[in-house]
Formats: C-alpha cells, sequence, structure tokens
C-alpha cells in the first residue's frame, strides 16, 4: 500500500455529492462479463432525486460484551441502492438488523449512537410502527402458512385473517394494494389466477418474491435486504436482481450480501465492513475498481472471504 | 499498512434495550397479554396450593407410628389406632408385580414395532391396540380384569369362590395394574430407539450380527434411560390409580393371610388394600371417617410420586443423547404421562 | 464368484423389504425372536378384542332388556340400583330396568365443560410459558406442570372434598337456595361446579403441556418474520402460531377428554351424593346440582359386581365408556394424520 495515500476513511462526509456514472459497456469482473440486461441498467438517479432516508451516525453494536459494529456512520438515501459487503462476521447483518431494531430481540444486546428517519431517532419512535415504515426480508425465504393474499395482506390486515368466504370479505382496498404490491415484486403475473394457493407452494425464487411483496405492502420507505438470494437459484437471483434495482426509485433499498458480483451488479453505493469496522464507503465503482483501503482491495480481489 | 487499523475505544454511553413495549400496543391486545399472565400465574399458584395444603396437612397428622402399624383389622372405624404399614406394602406389592410383567412386556413389544413390524397390517394393529389401550379408562380394564380372573381356571391366581375363582387378589390387580402402565413403557422405549442413529444398527449387521441380538446387546442397553423413565412413569401410573384396587384387590384393609403355601405366591393370591384405597375409605367418601389418616396416607403417597417424577427428570436429563433429545424426550414423556393417569 | 453374486441378489430380493442383511447363520433365531416377540405384540390385540366381547356379552342382557330406553330418563338411578340390589324389582318393571340419563347427562356436562374451560385456560397458559414467562419462571413452571400431571386422582379427590366441597357449601351456596329444592334434591358442597373445576384442573397439565411443545415448535421464521413487518407479539401468537398449532391442540383436546371421561374415583368423592340430572333450566342452581357421571357411578357400584343384574347394568354402562372411548381414539386418529398433513405442507 502506498504510505502516502490517506488515512482510512472513518467519517463519511454526509454531504457527498454522488457521482453521475456515464453508461458503460459490457462490464468485466475478473474476466466474467455481467448479464447484458442488468449492465443496461438505467444510469443512476440525478442527484436532485436522490434524498436521505436514514442515517447512522457513530453507531456501535454489541451482543452481550463482544462489540460487533464498531463505530460506523452511512446515510441510506431512497433512489439507490446501499450494498454492505465483507467476510462473515464483518457485522454487516447485525448493522443491517440494527436499523428496524430487530437486534433488541435477542437478549443481551447493547448499543450506542443514533440511528435516525428522516431526521427522527428510531430509538423514539414506536417499534411496530417503524417496521412498517422499514420492512426487511430475510436470506430463506419465510411466508407464512396461509394463503399468497393473505401473506401479501398481512401487515395491512388488522383484523382477524379471513375465514371460508375469502373472496367475498375482501375489501377492495386491500385487494388494490395486494396487487400493487404482487406488482412491484414481479410476481403478479405468476400468481394473479389464484391468490389463495397456500404460499408455500411456490417455488424458492416466487417465496422469496412473495416477501418482498409481503414487505413492501405497506409501503414502507426503506427496504431491507439480507441476502436474500443466496438461497436461490441464478435465474430468480436474476429476477431479483432486476426488481430490486427498480425498486430503488420509491424505496430506499439497502443489501447485505456476500457475493461480490452482486453487489456490483445491484449496488450504486458500496460499504465494506470488516470485523465491526467500516472500512470503506463509497460509491461501487469507486470500492471495485479504485478502492483506497488494502484490506478493501484484498477483500474485492478475493483474497480473503 | 502505515495506517494501521487503529480501533476507535468502545462508547461510554452504552444502552441495553428494554424488552418490547406491552404498555405501546392497542388495548385489546394488552388485556390479552394480561390474560396469559394471570393464566399462567393461576396455574402456579394451584399447584402450589395442593402442595402447600397437603404439605401442612400431612405433616401435622402423619406419625411415624401410622407408617408401622397395620390398621384395625376389620374395623370401619379407623379413628382410634392403626397406621397404615398394610396399605403401604400392599401399594408396592401391586407396583411390583405390575411393573414386572409391564417392564419386559413393554420393551419387547416396542423392540417388535420398531425394528421388526412385519406384516405392516400387524404392526398397525398393535400401534393402534397400545393407544386404544392407553385412550381406556382403568375402571373399565378393572371390569375386564374381574371377567377373567373370576373364571374357574385362574383360582391359582387368587382364591376360590362359588362360581369359579375370587377374581381378586394381588396378582390380578397387579396385571390389569401392567396393562395401565403398558403403553407409557412401549412408547418411551420406541422414542428411545428411534432416536438411535441407523448407522448403530448398521455397524452392528455389518458384523455379522442378527437383529435379534443387536437389539439385546447394543440398542436396548444404549437407550436405558428412556427405557427407565418409561418405567418409572408406569409406575407412578400404577401407584396412583384407585379404582383397579376397588375393583380387583377387594376391601379388606388389611393384608389377608397367605393363600394356599407358596411363600410369596400366596402372599400375593391374597388381597388387601393399597394406599389409594386407604385414603378413599378413610376419606367422608368411603366409609371411614378418619380423614386425619386420609390425610396421612394421602401425604405420604404423594411424596412416592413426587420421587418417582423427581427420579425422571433425573433420568431423562442425564441421558446420553443431546439435551435437544433429552428435552424432547422429557416433552413426549410429560404428554403421555399427563394424558395416561387417572383414577 | 459371478454365481455368489447372483446368488446374493435372488436372496435379497426374496427379503420383504426389511433389514435383514445378516447372514444365514443366525437368521433362523432371528426368526425366531422375530416370532416371538410379534406373539406378545398380538397379545395384546388378543386381549383388547377379549376386553370387547366379554365386556359387550356381559353387558347385552342389560341392553336387551331396556332397548333404547337404557339411555333415557325414568326413575330415579339410585331407586333402580337399590332395586337390584335388594332383588325388590320396581313396579311394573323387571330386575334389569335401568334408565341411565341422569349419568349420561352428568357425563356429558362435565367432561365437556371441564374440556373447554381447559382448552382455553391451557392455551393462554401455553402462550405465556413459551413467548411472555421470564426465563427463571419457565424453567420452573416445567417441573410444576409435572407435578399438576402426576397428583393422584384420589388425592384431588380428597383435597376436593375436605376443603374445597365445604369452602363452596359455606360461601357459594345460600341457605334459601338450598331450601328451594330441598323437595327434589339436597345441595351442598359436592356438586356439578366443584366436580368441574377439579377435573378441568386435572386435565390442564395435558393440554399445556401438548400446546406450549407444538408452539415452541413454530419455526422461528416465522415468528421473526411476522415481528419484522411491525407485528407485535400477541398478534404474531395469535394469526401465525395458534394457526399453526391448531392440530396439536386438537390432539391434546383429544387427549384431554378421554382423561375426563374416564375420571372415576375423584369425581365419586366430589361431584355428588346422588346420580341426579343436573337441570340446566333451573339457572344458577343448575351449577350445584349433584351429578354422578358413568365412570363414577361404575366405581361407586363396584361391590355389587357380584349381584346377577346389577352386574350386568355395570358392564352395560362399561360397555359405553369403552364405546366412547374407542370413538375418541379413533378421533385422535384422525387428529393425527391432519397433524401429518400439515408436516409435511409446511
Amino acid at each position: 500500500m502506498d504510505p502516502l495515500m490517506p488515512p482510512p476513511i472513518r467519517r463519511i462526509a454526509l454531504d457527498a455529492e454522488p457521482t453521475i456514472a456515464p453508461a458503460r459497456e459490457l462490464p468485466q469482473r475478473n474476466g466474467h462479463a455481467v448479464p447484458a440486461a442488468v449492465a443496461a441498467r438505467p444510469t443512476r438517479a440525478p442527484a436532485s432525486l436522490v434524498r436521505d432516508r436514514m442515517t447512522v451516525e457513530g453507531v456501535w453494536l454489541a451482543y452481550g460484551e463482544n462489540w460487533v459494529v464498531r463505530d460506523v456512520s452511512l446515510p441510506v438515501r431512497q433512489g439507490e441502492v446501499l450494498a454492505l459487503i465483507g467476510a462473515s462476521g464483518s457485522g454487516k447483518t447485525t448493522l443491517l438488523r440494527s436499523l428496524n431494531r430487530l437486534t433488541e430481540i435477542t437478549a443481551g444486546a447493547a448499543r450506542a449512537g443514533r440511528i435516525a428517519l428522516d431526521g427522527t431517532d428510531i430509538h423514539e419512535l414506536e417499534v411496530n410502527a417503524l417496521r412498517r415504515r422499514v420492512s426487511m426480508v430475510f436470506q430463506q425465504p419465510n411466508p407464512f402458512p396461509m394463503s399468497i393474499y393473505d401473506n401479501v395482506a398481512y401487515s395491512l390486515a388488522e383484523q382477524r385473517p379471513d375465514r371460508g368466504r375469502r373472496r367475498r370479505r375482501r375489501s377492495p382496498e386491500l385487494s388494490a394494494a395486494v396487487e400493487d404490491a404482487l406488482r412491484r415484486a414481479g410476481l403478479w403475473e405468476e400468481v394473479s389466477g389464484d391468490l389463495d394457493r397456500s404460499a408455500l407452494r411456490l417455488s424458492g425464487g416466487q417465496q422469496q418474491r412473495l416477501c418482498i411483496a409481503r414487505a413492501l405492502a405497506a409501503q414502507p420507505e426503506v427496504l431491507l435486504l439480507d441476502e436474500p438470494c443466496s438461497a436461490l437459484d441464478p435465474i430468480s437471483t436474476a429476477t431479483i436482481e432486476e426488481l430490486i434495482v427498480g425498486l430503488r426509485e420509491s424505496v430506499a433499498v439497502v443489501i447485505v450480501t456476500h457475493n461480490l458480483q452482486q453487489a456490483f451488479r445491484v449496488a450504486d453505493h458500496v460499504a465494506f465492513m470488516h470485523l465491526g469496522e467500516l472500512v470503506e464507503y463509497g460509491p461501487s465503482e469507486q470500492v471495485f475498481d479504485r478502492p483506497r483501503e488494502q484490506r478493501t482491495r484484498d477483500y474485492v480481489s478475493g483474497a480473503f472471504g | 499498512m502505515a495506517a494501521a487499523a487503529v480501533s476507535p475505544a468502545p462508547p461510554k454511553a452504552v444502552v441495553r434495550p428494554p424488552r418490547e413495549r406491552v404498555s405501546s400496543w392497542p388495548l385489546v391486545d394488552r388485556l390479552f397479554y394480561a390474560l396469559c399472565w394471570i393464566s399462567g400465574l393461576a396455574l402456579c399458584a394451584i399447584a402450589l396450593w395442593i402442595v402447600l395444603y397437603m404439605l401442612v396437612k400431612g405433616v401435622s397428622y402423619l406419625k411415624p407410628s401410622l407408617l408401622t402399624s397395620s390398621p384395625v383389622s376389620g374395623s370401619i372405624q379407623q379413628t382410634s389406632n392403626g397406621g397404615f404399614l398394610d396399605p403401604i406394602e400392599g401399594t408396592l406389592l401391586v407396583t411390583a408385580v405390575g411393573t414386572l410383567i409391564a417392564a419386559p412386556l413393554g420393551v419387547a413389544i416396542a423392540v417388535w414395532l420398531t425394528e421388526y413390524a412385519r406384516p405392516s397390517w400387524l404392526a398397525r394393529a398393535v400401534d393402534s391396540a397400545i393407544e386404544m389401550l392407553a385412550g381406556v379408562p382403568s375402571i373399565v380394564l378393572a371390569l375386564f380384569g374381574l371377567i377373567f380372573f373370576s373364571q374357574g381356571f385362574l383360582t391359582f391366581v387368587s382364591q376360590g369362590a362359588a362360581s369359579g375363582a375370587l377374581g381378586q387378589s394381588f396378582i390380578a390387580a397387579g396385571a390389569v395394574m401392567a396393562l395401565i402402565a403398558l403403553p407409557l413403557i412401549v412408547a418411551a422405549t420406541r422414542e428411545g430407539l428411534e432416536a438411535l442413529p441407523p448407522r448403530i444398527r448398521e455397524a452392528s449387521f455389518a458384523l455379522g450380527k442378527t437383529k435379534a441380538t443387536t437389539s439385546r446387546y447394543v440398542l436396548l442397553p444404549a437407550i436405558k434411560p428412556s427405557i427407565a423413565a418409561g418405567v418409572v412413569l408406569g409406575m407412578g401410573r400404577i401407584i396412583g390409580d384407585t379404582a383397579i384396587i376397588t375393583v380387583l384387590l377387594g376391601g379388606s384393609a388389611q393384608l389377608t393371610e397367605p393363600v394356599g403355601h407358596t411363600p410369596v405366591w400366596g402372599l400375593l393370591r391374597g388381597t388387601g388394600s393399597t394406599l389409594t384405597s386407604y385414603v378413599y375409605y378413610n376419606s367422608p367418601a368411603g366409609e371411614g371417617n378418619a380423614h386425619e389418616k386420609a390425610y396421612a396416607a394421602a401425604f405420604v403417597l404423594l411424596l412416592m410420586v413426587l420421587a418417582l417424577n423427581f427420579l425422571v427428570t433425573r433420568l431423562t436429563v442425564t441421558g446420553e443423547r443431546g439435551p435437544a433429545a433429552a428435552s424432547r424426550l422429557r416433552m413426549k414423556l410429560a404428554e403421555s404421562f399427563a394424558g395416561r393417569r387417572w383414577s | 464368484m459371478r454365481g455368489g453374486v447372483l446368488q446374493s441378489l435372488r436372496s435379497r430380493r426374496r427379503n420383504d423389504g426389511g433389514r435383514r442383511s445378516t447372514p444365514a447363520s443366525g437368521a433362523a433365531g432371528d426368526r425366531r425372536a422375530e416370532l416371538a416377540l410379534g406373539a406378545l405384540g398380538v397379545l395384546v390385540l388378543v386381549l383388547i378384542g377379549a376386553m370387547v366381547v366379554t365386556v359387550a356379552i356381559k353387558a347385552w342382557p342389560s341392553f336387551r332388556y331396556n332397548g333404547l330406553g337404557w339411555f333415557g330418563p325414568g326413575a330415579e338411578v339410585d331407586t333402580e340400583l337399590r332395586a337390584m340390589r335388594e332383588s325388590a324389582p320396581l313396579k311394573g318393571h323387571g330386575l334389569l330396568y335401568f334408565t341411565a340419563w341422569p349419568l349420561l347427562w352428568g357425563t356429558i356436562v362435565t367432561t365437556l365443560a371441564a374440556v373447554a374451560l381447559a382448552l382455553v385456560v391451557s392455551t393462554f397458559a401455553a402462550i405465556f410459558l413459551t413467548e411472555f414467562a421470564p426465563p427463571r419462571m419457565r424453567r420452573t413452571l416445567d417441573p410444576v406442570i409435572r407435578l399438576l400431571a402426576g397428583v393422584p386422582s384420589v388425592i384431588y379427590g380428597l383435597i376436593g372434598i375436605l376443603a374445597i366441597a365445604p369452602w363452596v357449601d359455606q360461601h357459594l351456596l345460600s341457605e334459601s337456595r338450598k331450601k328451594s329444592v330441598l323437595y327434589v334434591v339436597q345441595l351442598n358442597g359436592e356438586n356439578l361446579t366443584t366436580g368441574t373445576l377439579i377435573l378441568t384442573v386435572m386435565i390442564l397439565p395435558i393440554m399445556v403441556a401438548i400446546t406450549a411443545s407444538a408452539l415452541s415448535s413454530v419455526p422461528p421464521a416465522w415468528r421473526e418474520g411476522s415481528v419484522a413487518l411491525g407485528v407485535n407479539r400477541w398478534r404474531t401468537i395469535r394469526r401465525v402460531s395458534l394457526r399453526t398449532v391448531w392440530p396439536a391442540v386438537a390432539a391434546g383436546t383429544v387427549l384431554a377428554t378421554a382423561r375426563a371421561l374416564g375420571e372415576a374415583v375423584m369425581l365419586a368423592m366430589v361431584a355428588g351424593s346422588t346420580p341426579f340430572a343436573a337441570n340446566p333450566l333451573d339457572g344458577l342452581t343448575f351449577l350445584f346440582e349433584p351429578v354422578r357421571p358413568l365412570a363414577a357411578t361404575i366405581f361407586q357400584e363396584s361391590e355389587g359386581l357380584t349381584i346377577g343384574p346389577l352386574s350386568h347394568t355395570i358392564y352395560a354402562m362399561g360397555a359405553v365408556l369403552l364405546l366412547s372411548a374407542a370413538m375418541l381414539s379413533l378421533a385422535g386418529w384422525a387428529v393425527k394424520q391432519m397433524l401429518v398433513r400439515q408436516g409435511i405442507r409446511a
């Protein structure tokens, strides 16, 4: 490493302008071509359409006595996809889960620092209201043992789940919301024929898209994705990646992935974490092609992880 | 690296998040939350009350002399003197007979159901029979036992009577008790056998051993804790049963004279009482009105049951399998235990 | 060598799929062992069959004499039983005359009420145990439940008759109420309510154990998914967990019903001194009328098994109990099938 390089970035300038990258040729990564569909994704939204949604400021997270996340600061912006990358144990999943306070369900969790949603500290919000604004999709698809309709309508339906004469008792607003969510998740064409089918009968990729639809149903402001494609085959993965890129206009997307190619394909900004610390944060081209940190360079070129 | 990672110092202000604040829930949900707490606490309170009540009453009425003296013979009024030595002996005898019959039978059937089970329709039939046996009330089993043991050819099991045999003896009662303990032992043994990984059996077969040899020398020793737990559960069930005793053991408070000249067998052919029937007869529902004695005997009975319970816990916790399997076994046994005990 | 391989292939095909991979030397002994063990299993089968047959044979005279009227109302049960005991038939009827309706009604009311009550309480208690209880409390409640399950019914009966019934008599039963039905029946602490309440306590542990174990095996992914969607813990339980475990709860209910049906000793001590058909039209007094369910009656009359007509009647009652036990077993099997199917689906 060049000793004349500036010191590691610990605090990110929160008002850094996102760069506007020109449309590029079919990109190559380590000699592999990226599929045209993904490479031809639209260019970044102009700066005016990108806005800060959440800010992570100096956050520390611990389970018991172990500090799993150390002094991390990041912005989460609508209009872009933020990828958290790093080896196992780097704290990226923990950081993700802290964004919707899911870390609280583990006994012995401790935190320090501030996480704000639209300026308000999330710990001052009511936790269930927060989780409706910041939704999460998990690694393993986990549709509930209900029909497709009931799954998507789950967070919306405050009354008893429909039993028996389901079709007649559905309110039109609810059905419209369910259809909208399924369309945004790219699942509508495949399931619109029979929404009463058990969600467990869907294929893995479909189940994961159902979980995304379920998360989108409440119109969240931020969507958190925890390695959503790691349990899926390549075709489902590609479908979901397209989906994610399409969603970024309306929702701020944060995705944790240990698949570097995936991060490269979908992310606009990338944060590389190692052993709990935020090592590097920046636009994805910069982090992958011109990383400033040696550790980043090592990870990105496959030296470890 | 020049700018080697200088780890930042851990922060001073650390917040440990509290559990989810129920106060933020809607009213309806808070009501149900309260109901859950009330139910749980009520369950605790009931159990505590029962134990404490029996403790207080038992300790106040239990005297050592009660444990060592026999009931006053023939008399209905037990209030004056006499203890319950005979009923204690009766309990031990019936439990011993019942367990001695049920344990080998139960283990054998369990082995057949798990390891052989051919033809499959027969296995399913036997399985259903055991399930049904667990569901039949013990009073009905007692009625059947009475018919069975009243047959003339079975006089050697009890005594002669006007038509056929008397049908009431420790052996008769013990045999029917074996029937109520059987499902528990079968269930526990099967659970133990099914939890054994197949590689144990494969290893034994690969060495050229037969299934019978494998079962006897490899599998059964490996599941000794399960079998023991099942047997102890069965014993607990036998100890607590009253209906079978009333029908098949007669109403004499004392152990009767041994019938015939064979030493132990003669004793077993006689009749007597057990702690359960003693408690029943001394309560206001029975003839005697010596409820102090009833409390004392009930206390001793409860202590026996507690001891057996404790034994089952120790057996299932110190099993050789992992903690997950042990707790699964305990849960399953708790279900069978809880579900299979009455009268 | 080839012949040897073919030989073993052929002999393997002859086996009917069992786990027989043993050489010929021990096979005969294995076969003997299998037959011996199988015979023991058949023995149990034969015993059950014999039980059904013999009880039915002994019960038949009573059913044949009374026909369907056996299940109906008529003279008082106690009177009928006494007539049999004293060989003094009631006017216009034979010795075998018996109308069991009060007993059947008592059985139905106590069993259904106890099971319904226990279902509600056990569901809440199980949810408490698995979700809301602090870990220390959870650890102590486990042996507590097992303890409750292990208490013999005669002890429940003793506590009932010596502690609970007098309390009910003193505090819940007013003199005026007693006087109001004095000409029909005597009211005291041994009644429907006391019996049902204690019966509920007796069947609670089974249901709590089964429900709690089912709740804790709901996949945590579903619970986490629901919580992450912003649904609070209670709603999560209600909409996801309870929906998933209801077959297990149903199985537990069947088990509990069988238990309640067969309970003889405790109810004989506590539910009432007379086999009376409690009349719900009596209003609140209904709760305090004595009942004597079927099993309790058999237990009470078990000394009369030597007297001809009485023994036929008692065996008839036993046959009814046996039939209900068989039907419950069938119901339990059906629920288990549903559980298995759900397991595969989920």
